[in-house]
């Protein structure tokens, strides 16, 4: 009897906590399909009449400048991972491998910027960023994100430390430079490091808003955040067209979700507990 | 060449410690000196005026009241931990649809803030998706949840519970099933019920984590920005230390009293993780 009571609540508390986690999205996502007429009756749960109904999609794409705010979000995306995968691969490389005086002040160093949280500085690094003159330019953000990267050299570091050293030494035996070893031994078998921090790095520069709005406020510059953010002033009583530009900013992380999931839980797992 | 052997590791270093000290350290100094000023942030000249600026942080109670905020987001993130473990717990037990059950308490967490903004204004507009779901259940409900000063921090604070529950319940998910399994066997056979196992067994294996998430929900409740400044701008009193510091230093240029927030912020920040190293050592930390 008390197994089945236990059952049943944990089946309901668990129903209970999709329909909070679910209820919000679905609403958003129907009312994403509604007319204008349709939204005008003011019955916030009832079912869209047109499940086809695009049009709203349309007007966030082309008014709301969603493609602009994607391509920025591609380009910035695609310098701040790339980078980080070199910067972070080079710098752990150099830690594990390396044997050099003042290793324990630079690990210090990376240490400490660990805890200092990114939203304190900003109203210096804003003058860094300005003094460079790089204020309002998709650079600021992607240096941002490269500088900022400390869990990325965690993470390369703990993967580094299990390739065995033999590996380099054989290699250098057969006359390899340092930077070959690096190229040609550690790179390729850092391959599940990558992809952690790919997608961590991915998902943290797509969804970021509090960068790109301190540092672009060119609307020509808007990346996805900010531009669905802009949403708000033109559209800001049309909740139908509001809907579908969010909805437009969570189905690619939809989409990355179904497909990654193992690699997403395993990677913010690790990125948290460094 | 034994030159060139001793630069080498400094080659591979050149970028990123550059990228560090010019991003983290230079600020993190700078802001300590602007912050004995009273800098507008783009004159030629400003005056030193010693710890003016700490000195009305403490004393003018309208920039001391976002403290007061934060306490309301320091206890959503309280209630959010009891509730990650629970479902934690009981998804480590098996259960039927666990891998959708999982990935609908995660996925919140991995939603763009300013599409998670949205979807809650409109949640909590009048007659949105709450009222309207309240009407159902037969509550007539016409409140201002997000135009209420008292409620409004409430409502806030709960999106934040829905925003991050996930990365909590993943990360303890993730420490239950490190657990051996052979443990649990081994207290089943002894007899032990549900409860049992949890104090003895669940409870010693997720304290490391338990600790982590404890810091990052404090650091997290001081430093919270993106969903009040998205969803209100930080009006009806739901302005948070960030929200007023990126307003201090980017729409008053006071940049002057903003970097003494932030260093203050910072100070907070840094103090409760010492003080969390000193109460749960960390065996794992590699680096050092």
């Amino acid at each position: 009897m008390t197994r089945i009571l236990a059952a049943t609540g944990k089946y309901a508390s668990l129903v209970v906590a999709c329909v909070v986690m679910l209820l919000p999205l679905v609403t958003i996502f129907a009312t994403s399909l509604k007319t204008s007429q349709e939204m005008a009756t003011g019955e916030t749960l009832a079912l869209p009449r047109n499940w086809f109904n695009f049009d709203n999609y349309v007007t966030a794409f082309a008014k709301g400048d969603m493609l602009v705010a994607f391509a920025n979000t591609a380009f910035i995306l695609l310098f701040s991972i790339t980078g980080t995968v070199l910067i972070g691969s080079m710098a752990a490389y150099a830690i594990d491998r390396f044997a050099f005086r003042l290793k324990r002040v630079v690990l210090g160093l990376f240490l400490v910027a660990a805890l200092v949280p990114g939203v304190t500085t900003q109203v210096a690094t804003f003058q860094v960023i300005d003094g460079f003159g790089l204020f309002d330019t998709r650079w600021a953000p992607i240096l941002l994100y490269l500088g900022t990267d400390i869990v990325a050299i965690y993470i390369f570091l703990q993967f580094i430390r299990s390739i065995p050293v033999s590996l380099d030494e054989a290699a250098r035996v057969d006359g390899a430079s340092s930077f070959k070893i690096y190229r040609s031994v550690i790179f390729p078998l850092l391959k599940p490091a990558i992809a952690t921090v790919v997608i961590i790095k991915g998902i943290t520069v797509y969804n970021d808003f509090y960068i790109p709005f301190l540092y672009m406020p060119s609307e020509e510059l808007g990346v996805i955040s900010t531009s669905l953010f802009r949403f708000k002033g033109p559209f800001g009583a049309h909740w139908e067209t509001l809907s579908a530009g969010a909805v437009l900013v969570i189905l690619p992380t939809l989409i990355v979700f179904l497909l990654l999931q193992r690699f997403i839980y395993n990677g913010f797992t690790s990125g948290a507990t460094k | 060449m034994r030159n060139m052997g001793r630069l080498t590791p400094w080659l591979y270093l050149a970028a990123p410690l550059g990228l560090l000290v010019i991003f983290t350290y230079v600020p993190v100094v700078s802001m300590f000196s602007y912050s004995l000023t009273n800098w507008d942030g783009v004159s030629y000249d400003s005056e030193f005026v010693g710890i003016d600026n700490y000195v009305q942080l403490f004393t003018r109670p309208e920039l001391f009241q976002v403290f007061f905020v934060s306490l309301y987001y320091l206890a959503a993130s309280l209630f959010q931990i009891v509730v990650a473990l629970y479902f934690a717990v009981v998804l480590s037990f098996k259960t039927r649809f666990r891998n959708f059950f999982k990935g609908i308490l995660f996925f919140p967490y991995l939603i763009n803030g300013v599409a998670v903004g949205f979807v809650f204004l409109y949640f909590f507009k009048q007659g949105g998706t709450l009222d309207s779901f309240l009407g159902l259940l037969g509550v007539q409900s016409r409140q201002f949840w997000l135009g209420d000063p008292d409620l409004v921090n409430v409502s806030l604070s709960s999106v934040s519970v829905w925003r991050f529950l996930g990365l909590n319940f993943v990360l303890f998910l993730g420490a239950i099933s490190a657990i051996p399994s052979e443990l649990y066997e081994a207290a089943e056979i002894d007899g032990a019920n549900r409860w049992q196992i949890f104090r003895s067994i669940i409870a010693p294996g997720i304290k490391p984590i338990l600790g982590l998430v404890t810091i990052l929900s404090i650091s997290g409740s001081l430093s919270v920005f993106e969903i009040p400044y998205i969803m209100t701008g930080g009006a009806n009193g739901s302005t948070t230390f960030v929200i007023q510091t990126v307003k201090q230093a980017f729409q008053f240029d006071k940049t002057g009293l903003a970097s003494a927030a932030a260093v203050v912020l910072l100070a907070l920040i840094l103090l409760i993780t010492w003080i969390q190293r000193k109460i749960v050592p960390d065996e794992r930390n590699e680096l050092a």
